[in-house]
């Protein structure tokens, strides 16, 4: 478990590698220097105002995507996109505890169901977290030790997203139950970053600018 | 709130937030459900709520509105479902705690797998938690409540 969540912290020092320099658009001398994307707090998500100074269409969509997947590596949002068959949980990513598995629906097993702890919100006093429908992102949904551009191919990918068009992937990101978990997760948990709100304008704004992908180093 | 407990209807007048395990021991008087961690993280307090197991403590009252709830009470009318006889064949507990938790758990499990394997015992069972380490006679008592002979895996 170490070693993944070292490399999930790799992964998102990377993102932001890429968002800063990543953004060159080739041809002029101008072009190929690094925009400069303003400092942005572990806790906060630029604006995609902040994006327009880069003029190239593509790579503002690719920067745009690198910072949505400061919310899609967080853990608060990784735990339930396991590249296994047991959630995890915890800002360390820790295996889940007691020891549940997926099941055939992404709902627990028989006798061992999400629902048999988790509720539709979360239990102030017990600290167990909720939301409508607490389950499990499929396993090919798995996030987990991946990076932005590989999360950034599999969203697109409608054998891999449950069949969703780009349109229902912003519409999910911006207004869905259980994503909005990530950003109001009770019990003194760290949220995403950001709000919902600005995550799903910055999504929708990477699909207005033709949902181009980081290119992993 | 009206809830069906042991196939029985019963109006309770509660905090909605009050955990179901509560409104069993302390309101309804069936203290076959036990607390153990109240946390969700031991499964002695599990009931099954319209046939699925929950952690009773954790689980608000609201939840079970207009709902079935079953508790090791209601498993049976003698006592006689094959898990309990299996339990009492096997001599399965030994302090006795969290054994309600577990048949309740196990009675889900049989539900949906008649003939488990011991994989699905096992990831059913495992958020159910005994102190004095009764697994193995557990494992045994949920196949012989499932007719598997006991040699078979």
């Amino acid at each position: 478990m170490r070693d993944r969540t070292l490399l999930q912290r790799v992964v998102g020092s990377t993102a932001l590698a890429i968002a800063i320099v990543g953004c060159s658009g080739g041809g002029s001398r101008e072009s190929t220097e690094p925009v400069a994307l303003p400092a942005s707090a572990r806790s906060q998500l630029r604006a995609v105002q902040d994006f327009d100074r880069i003029a190239d269409r593509t790579a503002r969509s690719r920067a745009l995507f690198v910072e949505a997947s400061r919310v899609l590596t967080h853990p608060r949002c990784v735990n339930c996109h396991p590249d296994g068959d047991v959630p995890h949980q915890g800002i360390e990513l820790a295996l889940h505890d007691p020891p549940v598995e997926r099941g055939h629906g992404d709902r627990g097993v028989a006798g061992m169901e999400c629902a048999g702890c988790h509720q539709d919100r979360n239990q102030a006093l017990t600290r167990v977290p909720g939301a409508p429908d607490w389950h499990l992102a499929p396993i090919a949904m798995a996030w987990a030790g991946k990076s932005a551009g590989a999360i950034c191919q599999q969203i697109k990918d409608r054998s891999r997203n449950g069949g969703k068009s780009l349109a229902q992937i912003v519409a999910h990101s911006a207004h869905d139950k259980l994503v909005a978990w990530g950003w109001a997760p009770g019990a003194g948990r760290e949220p995403a970053p950001g709000t919902q709100e600005q995550f799903g304008a910055i999504v929708a704004a990477w699909v207005e600018t033709g949902a181009a992908c980081p290119e992993d180093d | 709130m009206k809830i069906k407990i042991n196939g029985v209807e019963r109006t309770v007048n509660v905090d909605p937030d009050m955990p179901l395990l509560w409104v069993l021991r302390d309101v309804v008087g069936l203290t076959g459900t036990k607390y153990g961690c109240g946390e969700a993280l031991c499964g002695a307090c599990t009931v099954h709520l319209d046939g699925h197991a929950v952690r009773s403590c954790v689980t608000p009252i609201r939840r079970a509105d207009g709902k079935s709830v079953t508790t090791i009470e209601g498993l049976s009318k003698k006592g006689d479902h094959p898990l309990q006889r299996a339990w009492l064949d096997l001599r399965v507990p030994h302090c006795g705690y969290c054994q309600a938790g577990q048949i309740m758990t196990a009675a889900a499990l049989l539900a949906a797998h008649p003939r488990p394997s011991d994989d699905e015992i096992d990831a059913s069972m495992a958020g159910n938690l005994c102190r004095c380490g009764t697994y193995p006679r557990i494992r045994a008592a949920i196949k012989r409540a499932a007719g598997i002979p006991e040699t078979e895996s």
